[in-house]
């Protein structure tokens, strides 16, 4: 018991390799502005925690949702129709996607964790097509055009997130929240729980937990937190279109996860920067940017299995 | 009926019948590489798409007309999936399952990419062999030739499979290697070799497929990319436990598909989602499967 009971009390707070890397991301996000431009940063990091999201279901249970983009779209429908029909306030509009995203977590989760492996896969991806064609059909959406020039308002009444820098420093902030949010999440018992499931989910049922309510519990945690990146992107960006909603973008945040180190806390926040640059700086070669993020996916899973972050926390022996 | 005139009643289910045909190819090649390599292959649409296309490139550069299209294509295409089983998906065994998925998915991204940038989107057309031209009067409806043939073809090619893998002493060793491949390795059958050509003959399949779409559909690089998520509902709704399972679950949700399109138009394009989401609910390990 005791020993149990340390090893929680260790694991619940940041291990000295990963508070270096915290502090790291945090000097970065602070100085990042200075160099790059600040719309392409938020961009990158709305995407991070769209990864994260995404990583604390297969880095931590083991399960590959392949159709996570449908919270990162629809959550962003939500935040950007509320704020520029209803003339919400921003907080209001991405509480309400997220409370949006919450809910078709709910739905899909209990849908799919009937079905393990490669079939949870195929199941969340379905769905998500079953989204999205919902979301070529439903008016509110406008199809093809998607809802345009979102005011980012006031936050709280007062912020105005037209200001650059305001709006930054939000997005850096949410992000922290999530992020932190996340790593509490695995880090606490029932992140234990979690990997005990990941390891041997037979042996976690023999122990007497109940499985599938821990695997949906952490299903919808990261569909709200997904849903939190999608309702602060559409803000941030001031539109939402069908892109995030495609099931092409469940493929592009596997490989962002992948490129940085499938269960590895920094991991899927490096691979977000890093697949976002990829297609910012290489969009004028075309449909080449497919082809190249495929040979990265084939790379990463042929010889480049623990991803960037992965390699390097792996070199230097340390959890990162 | 209903309001609905019998010449549309028939003709979306004729439709339907022959979606549901590939569906039943796709989804059949499909839980053929899933036994032996327990390996969703995502790259299947992409494949299906390269056969289509190299249908397309015999008769533009080769001159090989669609009845040899029909036998040579599936050969080629076969050959690349050969060739990725050796180079690529072999290193991936005795892996989690989802590598195998997440290798053939950039698989699938690399092929549609380059076919991209080398036709563009826009489709390229086939045309119908003259053999297999007009059509019959059936008296309630106007059966065109060419998709009677290709309905009863793929029934053919899949009951064929069916018997083989069901009924052959060839298919007895797939299916105990399945079950044991350590026990068959030992009996002196070369196991590697069996995986490697049973993953270029579902290759070939779905290159089949891609073929006898050619004439229906145009040649267009993401043909397949779509298709294979509505086929992976299927194979979700069959449960790939059988091989009938596949077949008979394919053409069902394509006549499915038919009707919903006499009666519920906005409905066509998610009523097999649907149709997925009732059967979970119902029987989590789909209609054909065995509880996983």
């Amino acid at each position: 018991m005791t020993d149990i009971s340390k090893a929680s009390t260790v694991s619940s707070s940041f291990a000295p390799s990963e508070r270096i890397a915290l502090a790291a991301m945090i000097i970065f996000f602070a100085l990042a502005p200075l160099v790059i431009y600040p719309f392409f940063l938020m961009n990158a990091i709305c995407f991070a925690l769209f990864a994260c999201a995404f990583n604390l279901l297969i880095g931590y249970v083991g399960l590959l949702s392949f159709g996570h983009a449908m919270f990162l779209g629809v959550a962003g429908y939500v935040s950007a129709h509320t704020a520029k029909v209803w003339g919400v306030t921003p907080e209001i509009a991405v509480l309400l996607s997220v409370a949006a995203s919450t809910t078709l977590g709910v739905i899909v989760g209990s849908l799919a964790i009937r079905r393990q492996g490669i079939y949870f896969a195929m199941i969340t991806l379905a769905l998500s097509q079953m989204v999205y064609f919902f979301c070529v059909q439903a008016p509110f959406t406008h199809g093809e055009d998607g809802i345009q020039s979102v005011p980012r308002g006031k936050l709280f009444g007062f912020i105005d997130l037209s200001n650059e820098t305001a709006c930054y420093i939000v997005v850096v902030l949410v992000f922290l929240a999530g992020f932190l949010l996340i790593h509490r999440t695995i880090s606490s018992p029932f992140g234990e729980i979690l990997k005990a499931i990941r390891e041997n989910e037979q042996r976690a049922i023999s122990l007497g937990y109940k499985t599938d309510r821990y695997k949906l519990m952490a299903f919808v945690l990261s569909a709200s937190l997904a849903g939190l990146a999608g309702g602060m992107k559409a803000i941030m960006a001031q539109n939402a279109s069908l892109t995030d909603v495609h099931w092409s973008m469940s493929g592009e945040v596997v490989l962002m996860t992948l490129v940085g180190g499938l269960g590895t806390v920094f991991g899927p926040v490096v691979g977000a920067f890093v697949i976002v640059a990829m297609q910012n700086y290489l969009s004028p070669y075309g449909s080449w940017v497919t082809v190249i993020q495929g040979a990265v996916f084939v790379a990463c899973v042929l010889v480049f299995r623990r991803g960037i972050v992965g390699e390097i926390s792996h070199l230097l022996g340390k959890p990162l | 009926m209903f309001g609905v005139s019998t010449q549309a009643l028939f003709g979306q289910l004729l439709l339907g019948l022959i979606n549901g045909s590939f569906y039943a190819l796709l989804s059949l090649g499909l839980a053929v590489i899933f036994g032996m390599l327990n390996i969703i292959n995502f790259a299947h649409g992409a494949l299906y798409m390269m056969g289509a296309f190299c249908a397309y490139f015999l008769l533009n550069w080769a001159g090989v007309g669609y009845w040899g299209a029909l036998l040579l294509a599936p050969l080629i295409v076969g050959a690349i999936g050969v060739v990725i089983e050796r180079t690529m998906l072999q290193w991936l065994s005795g892996l989690d399952h989802l590598y195998g998925l997440l290798l053939t998915f950039g698989l699938a991204l690399i092929i549609q990419g380059l076919f991209q940038n080398t036709f563009g989107s826009s489709g390229m057309p086939y045309a119908i062999p003259k053999e297999l031209t007009g059509g019959q009067n059936l008296g309630f409806m106007f059966l065109p030739n060419y998709r009677a043939w290709v309905v009863a073809f793929s029934l053919v090619i899949c009951l064929g499979t069916w018997f083989i893998i069901e009924r052959t002493k060839l298919g007895a060793y797939l299916r105990a290697a399945t079950e044991n491949p350590g026990l068959v390795r030992a009996m002196g059958i070369n196991v590697p070799r069996m995986i490697t050509l049973t993953y270029g003959a579902g290759v070939a399949l779905a290159a089949l497929a891609g073929v006898l779409a050619a004439p229906i559909n145009q040649v267009r690089p993401l043909m397949g990319a779509d298709l294979i998520i509505i086929v992976f509902a299927v194979v979700v709704i069959g449960g790939m436990g059988s091989i009938m399972g596949s077949i008979l679950t394919g053409f069902l949700l394509g006549l499915v598909e038919g009707l919903t399109k006499v009666f519920y138009p906005e409905a066509s394009s998610t009523v097999i989602f649907v149709v997925m989401t009732v059967v979970l609910l119902v029987k989590p390990a789909g209609l054909f499967g065995r509880s996983a």
